[in-house]
C-alpha cells in the first residue's frame, strides 16, 4: 500500500503495436514507480521483448502513449531512452570485450582535459579512472578499472553492466533474463545488488523465465499472453503454477493433423551419453522410424546445439551417436548422405542461398544423388522431374515461381523450399529446428501436414520447438531439456503442458 | 504474389533484354530499360561492340586483319589465367598470386626444360617441362587452397602473400636473368598453327570448353557456385565445402601454369617478371565481364567477353599513343567502373 502511494517513474498506457498484419502487443497498460521491481514474465512470443524495446526506444508504439514524470516520452532512438534515464540491459550483453572495464563504463560520455578555457578532445584518463572506481565499489564487483571486460566472468560483466546503467543516472533499469549465464552464486550477488538499488529509489523491469525467481525478487508481477496484459499485481497474490497457467492457458483451433501415433521396433538413430563442446551434456535416447520425438525447453536449453552435435557440426567430447545400430561419427556430408536432413532455425544464414534460384536452392542437398560417374555430370532430366514431384507435394507448384531467387519469397514459401530441398534427398531421420518460426498459420498448417505425413511413412523425426502447443500437438514423445541437459522424457499419453513447461523452467521432471 | 518484393529494375530486366523491340513510352519506363540494359549479364556484349565500332572510326588501322589477328594472340594468356580467376571468385574466394604464378611457372618450366636440355629429345623435355609447369600450378593451388579452409585465413592475405612469395623466388633463382635456348619446338606452340589456328588458340579453347562443362553440367560446377552463394548453407545441404575450396584454387592455379607456358613460348624465354602486368587485369577482367566479387555469380563466357574488353581497351589506347601510365590510370578507372556495378547488381539482387 505505502509503495503505491511513490510517484509512477514510468506510465505505460494502452501500447499497441503491429508487424504488418499480426498484432504482437494489444493496448497494454502499466505503471512503475520508484524503488519497485516489476517482475515481466510470458512465453516466447507473448511480447515481452517489444514492449521492452519500445521502452528502450528501439521500436516505436502504433498506439497508446508513454509518461515519464508527468511528460509524454517519445523515444526514437535508444540515445533518447538512455537521455531519459532508461538503461536496457540485454539477454546478450553490449559491452566492447576488447575495452576496459573504465573505458566501457564510460564510453557514452568520457570526461575530457581542461586547459584553462580550452576544451581539447582529449580524454581525462585520472577521472575517468577515479569514477570508475566508485562506480564498481557502488555494484560490489572488486576488479581492476584497467581489466579488459574479455576476461571478467559473465557474472561480472552483468555487474559492470549495472554500473554502466548506474553511471547513466539510470532511473528505470530494464534487465532481460538477467541470470541465465550466471552461476547460482553470482545469481544471488546480483539480486542483493537490486535490492540494494532499489532501496535507494531505483525501478527495475525484470524480465525471465525463471518463476522462482521472479517471486522472490519482485514487488509487482505482470503477465504477458500474445500481446495481451493477462494479469497485474501485487506478487503476493500469485504462485508459480497460476503464473504456468496464466502464461499458456489458452486453447488452439485443430492446426495439427490426425496420426496413428504408431511407434515402429526400428531405432533409427540413438544417443548414448552424448556431449559436446557446445555445452550439451549426457544425452540420450533412442528416435524410432516413424516417430515424432519433441525438444522442449527454453532458449538456451541446449536444444539446438543438440541438433548442431547430431549433425556433425559441433565436437563430441564423450558418448557416442548410432545410425541404424552402427557407430557413427557425423560429418555434415555424410550426415546428408546417410539420408540425415537438418532444417535449421536460422534460415537466412544457413537454410538458403538467397541469390540463387528457388531450383538451384531445392536442388542442392540431393545433387549427388542425380550424378553420374566418373566425371560427376549432373542428370538435369531425371532431377528435374524429381523436383517437380517434390514441389507438388509441398504445394509450391507455380512454375514461374521455380525460376525466382529465394529472397524474394514470403518466409512460408522460403521455409518450403528448404523442406523441397531435403525431401528430395528421401531423409531417414528428419530434424526440424523451429520448422514454423516466422511463418504465417496457412504455412504452418501445411509444415504440419508435411511433418505428420513423413513419419506415417517412417521417417524418425526430431522436432525442436518453442511453441509448446505444437510439440504437444504432434509429437510421440517430449524430451525436455534444461541448461544443456536432459530433465525428462514424457510418452504422449502422459502429455501435460503444466508439467512439461514446469520441467522446461524449473528443471524438475515430477513424472 | 510473391512478385512484388522485387525491386522494378531487376523485374524488368529480363523482358527488357528479351524483347528489345518491345515499345515502351514515357521517360521513366526509358530510363528503366536503360538501367535493365545495364545491369544484364550481356550489356558488355553491346559496349564491346559499340566501343570497336567508334575506335576504328577513328582508327581505321584497328580493323585491319593483322591486328586483329594481334590482339586475339595477345590476349590468350590472360584469358586462360583469368578463365582460372573466374573460378575462385564463384566460390567467393580470390587469387591474387596468380601474376606471380604465371613468373614462377615460367622459370620453373625453362629451367627443367634447359636444364635436361643436353640429355634429352625436345619432345621428352616439352613433357619434363609441361610437367615441371603443371606441378607448379597444382602445388601453389593446393597450398592457397590449404591454408584458407584449414587455418580459416582469408583468401585475400594467402595470395597476396604467396603472390609477394613466389614472385621473390622467381627472382632470386634467376638472379633476375631471362632464361632463353628454350627448345624450338616448345617455341613453336606460340605461334604454330594447327590447320590455320594457332595453337595457343586452340588451348585456350580446349581449357575454355573444358571449364564451362565443368562449371555448368557437374556436381563441382554446382557446388562451386553453392559455396560461393552461402557455405554455411552449403556445409549444411552437404557440399564438402573445404574440398570445393582446395579444387577451386588448384584448377586456378592449373590455369596460371597453361597461362604462363604461353606466354613463356611466345616470349621464348623462362622470365622471372613474366605475368607482372597482369596485376590487377586478372580480376578486373573477370569483373567487367560480370563474375561478382561476392560470389556465386559467374560464367566463362563472361570472361571471355571481359577479357575482349580489356584487350581491345590495351590495343587501342596504345595505338593512340597513349603512354604505359595513362592506359593504366585508365585500366584502373574502368576496373573501379566495373566492380562499383558489380557492388549495385549484387544488392539489387537482394544481398545485403
Amino acid at each position: 500500500m505505502e509503495r503505491e502511494s511513490r510517484e509512477p517513474v514510468i506510465s505505460i498506457d494502452g501500447i499497441e503495436k503491429w508487424f504488418y498484419a499480426t498484432t504482437v502487443l494489444r493496448g497494454v497498460t502499466l505503471c512503475i514507480r520508484t524503488g519497485q521491481i516489476l517482475g515481466v514474465v510470458g512465453e516466447n512470443g507473448a511480447g515481452k521483448s517489444t514492449l521492452m524495446n519500445i521502452l528502450g526506444g528501439v521500436l516505436k508504439p502504433d498506439a497508446g502513449r508513454l509518461t515519464i514524470g508527468g511528460r509524454a516520452y517519445e523515444p526514437s532512438t535508444p540515445r533518447d531512452a538512455a537521455a531519459a534515464g532508461i538503461a536496457f540491459i540485454h539477454q546478450e550483453l553490449n559491452l566492447f570485450t576488447n575495452l576496459t572495464v573504465a573505458e566501457n563504463l564510460h564510453l557514452g560520455a568520457l570526461p575530457t582535459r581542461r586547459f584553462g578555457k580550452l576544451r581539447p578532445p582529449l580524454v581525462d584518463w585520472a577521472k575517468l579512472r577515479a569514477s570508475a572506481g566508485a562506480l564498481l565499489a557502488r555494484v560490489g564487483l572488486h576488479v581492476s578499472v584497467d581489466t579488459r571486460v574479455a576476461e571478467l566472468s559473465p557474472g561480472r560483466r552483468q555487474l559492470v553492466e549495472i554500473a554502466k546503467a548506474l553511471a547513466g543516472n539510470a532511473r528505470l533499469i530494464i534487465l532481460d533474463e538477467p541470470t541465465t549465464s550466471l552461476t547460482s552464486h553470482e545469481a544471488e550477488h546480483l539480486f542483493a545488488l537490486l535490492r540494494q538499488l532499489r532501496a535507494s529509489g531505483v525501478a527495475m523491469i525484470y524480465i525471465s523465465h525463471n518463476l522462482a525467481d521472479v517471486l522472490r525478487l519482485c514487488d509487482k508481477i505482470a503477465v504477458l499472453r500474445d500481446g495481451q496484459l493477462i494479469s497485474t499485481g501485487p506478487t503476493d497474490e500469485y504462485d508459480e503454477t497460476r503464473l504456468i497457467e496464466q502464461m499458456v492457458g489458452r486453447t488452439v483451433e485443430q492446426l495439427f493433423p490426425s496420426r496413428t501415433h504408431l511407434i515402429r521396433e526400428q531405432v533409427v538413430l540413438e544417443a548414448q551419453e552424448l556431449s559436446s563442446s557446445c555445452g550439451i551434456s549426457n544425452i540420450g535416447f533412442r528416435l524410432h522410424a516413424g516417430e515424432v520425438l519433441g525438444l522442449a525447453g527454453l532458449v538456451g536449453a541446449g536444444r539446438t546445439e543438440l541438433a548442431r552435435t547430431l549433425f556433425g557440426l559441433e565436437r563430441i567430447t564423450s558418448g557416442a551417436i548410432y545410425l541404424n545400430g552402427k557407430l557413427f561419427r557425423p560429418a555434415p556430408w555424410e550426415c546428408v548422405r546417410d539420408g540425415i536432413a537438418f532444417l535449421t532455425e536460422d534460415r537466412r544464414d544457413e537454410g538458403l542461398m538467397r541469390e540463387a534460384s528457388v531450383l538451384e536452392n531445392a536442388g542442392l542437398a540431393a545433387l549427388p544423388r542425380y550424378c553420374q560417374t566418373p566425371a560427376r555430370f549432373i542428370a538435369r532430366g531425371r532431377l528435374r522431374t524429381a523436383m517437380q514431384t517434390i514441389a507438388d507435394h509441398v504445394r509450391l507448384d507455380n512454375s514461374a515461381l521455380q525460376r525466382q531467387r529465394a529472397w524474394t519469397l514470403s518466409g512460408g514459401n522460403q521455409q518450403k523450399i528448404v523442406l523441397a530441398k531435403w525431401l528430395l534427398n528421401k531423409p531417414r531421420v528428419f530434424i526440424l529446428d523451429e520448422p514454423t518460426r516466422g511463418i504465417d498459420v496457412v504455412a504452418k498448417q501445411e509444415v504440419y501436414r508435411l511433418i505428420a505425413e513423413l513419419a506415417e511413412k517412417g521417417t524418425a523425426i526430431l522436432l525442436i520447438s518453442s511453441e509448446i502447443e505444437e510439440l504437444l500437438g504432434l509429437s510421440d514423445r517430449i524430451l525436455v531439456m534444461r541448461a544443456g541437459r536432459m530433465v525428462t522424457l514424457v510418452n504422449r499419453s502422459e502429455f501435460n503442458r503444466e508439467q512439461i513447461l514446469n520441467a522446461a523452467l524449473s528443471g524438475r521432471g515430477d513424472y | 504474389m510473391a512478385d512484388d518484393r522485387v525491386p522494378p529494375l531487376l523485374n524488368r530486366s529480363r523482358v527488357a533484354v528479351a524483347g528489345k523491340g518491345a515499345g515502351g513510352a514515357g521517360i521513366s519506363a526509358h530510363l528503366n530499360r536503360i538501367a535493365a540494359g545495364v545491369f544484364s549479364e550481356y550489356s558488355i556484349v553491346v559496349f564491346i561492340g559499340v566501343y570497336f565500332l567508334a575506335a576504328s572510326l577513328w582508327l581505321p588501322q584497328i580493323a585491319s586483319q593483322r591486328n586483329l589477328a594481334n590482339l586475339l594472340v595477345s590476349m590468350l594468356p590472360l584469358l586462360v589465367v583469368g578463365m582460372g580467376q573466374t573460378v575462385v571468385l564463384i566460390t567467393g574466394g580470390i587469387d591474387l598470386s596468380l601474376p606471380s604464378l604465371v613468373s614462377a611457372v615460367s622459370v620453373v618450366a625453362a629451367w627443367a626444360m634447359v636444364g635436361i636440355g643436353g640429355v634429352a629429345s625436345p619432345t621428352v623435355q616439352i613433357v619434363v617441362g609441361v610437367a615441371a609447369a603443371l606441378g607448379v600450378g597444382v602445388a601453389v593451388g593446393l597450398f592457397n587452397g590449404l591454408a584458407i579452409t584449414r587455418l580459416k585465413m582469408p583468401p585475400f592475405m594467402v595470395t597476396l602473400s604467396s603472390m609477394m612469395v613466389l614472385s621473390g623466388l622467381a627472382l632470386w633463382s634467376t638472379g633476375s636473368q631471362n632464361i632463353s635456348r628454350l627448345p624450338e619446338s616448345f617455341v613453336e606452340v606460340g605461334y604454330g598453327k594447327l590447320a590455320g589456328i594457332p595453337y595457343a588458340v586452340l588451348t585456350a579453347v580446349v581449357v575454355g570448353l573444358l571449364l564451362h562443362v565443368l562449371l555448368s553440367r557437374t556436381l563441382l560446377g554446382a557446388w562451386l557456385y553453392a559455396v560461393g552463394h552461402n557455405p554455411t548453407a552449403s556445409l549444411i545441404s552437404g557440399v564438402p565445402v573445404s574440398r570445393v575450396i582446395v579444387s577451386a584454387y588448384v584448377i586456378s592455379g592449373l590455369c596460371g601454369a597453361i597461362g604462363s607456358l604461353l606466354y613463356t613460348a611466345r616470349l621464348e624465354s623462362g622470365s622471372p617478371v613474366l605475368g607482372r602486368e597482369l596485376l590487377l587485369d586478372v580480376v578486373g577482367a573477370c569483373v567487367i565481364g560480370g563474375t561478382s566479387l561476392f560470389g556465386g555469380r559467374g560464367k566463362i563466357v563472361w570472361t571471355v567477353l571481359g577479357v575482349l574488353l580489356f584487350a581491345m581497351l590495351d590495343n587501342t589506347l596504345t595505338l593512340i599513343g597513349l603512354e604505359y601510365y595513362t592506359v593504366m590510370t585508365v585500366k584502373g578507372t574502368v576496373i573501379l567502373l566495373a566492380a562499383a556495378l558489380d557492388v549495385l547488381r549484387h544488392r539489387l539482387a537482394g544481398g545485403a
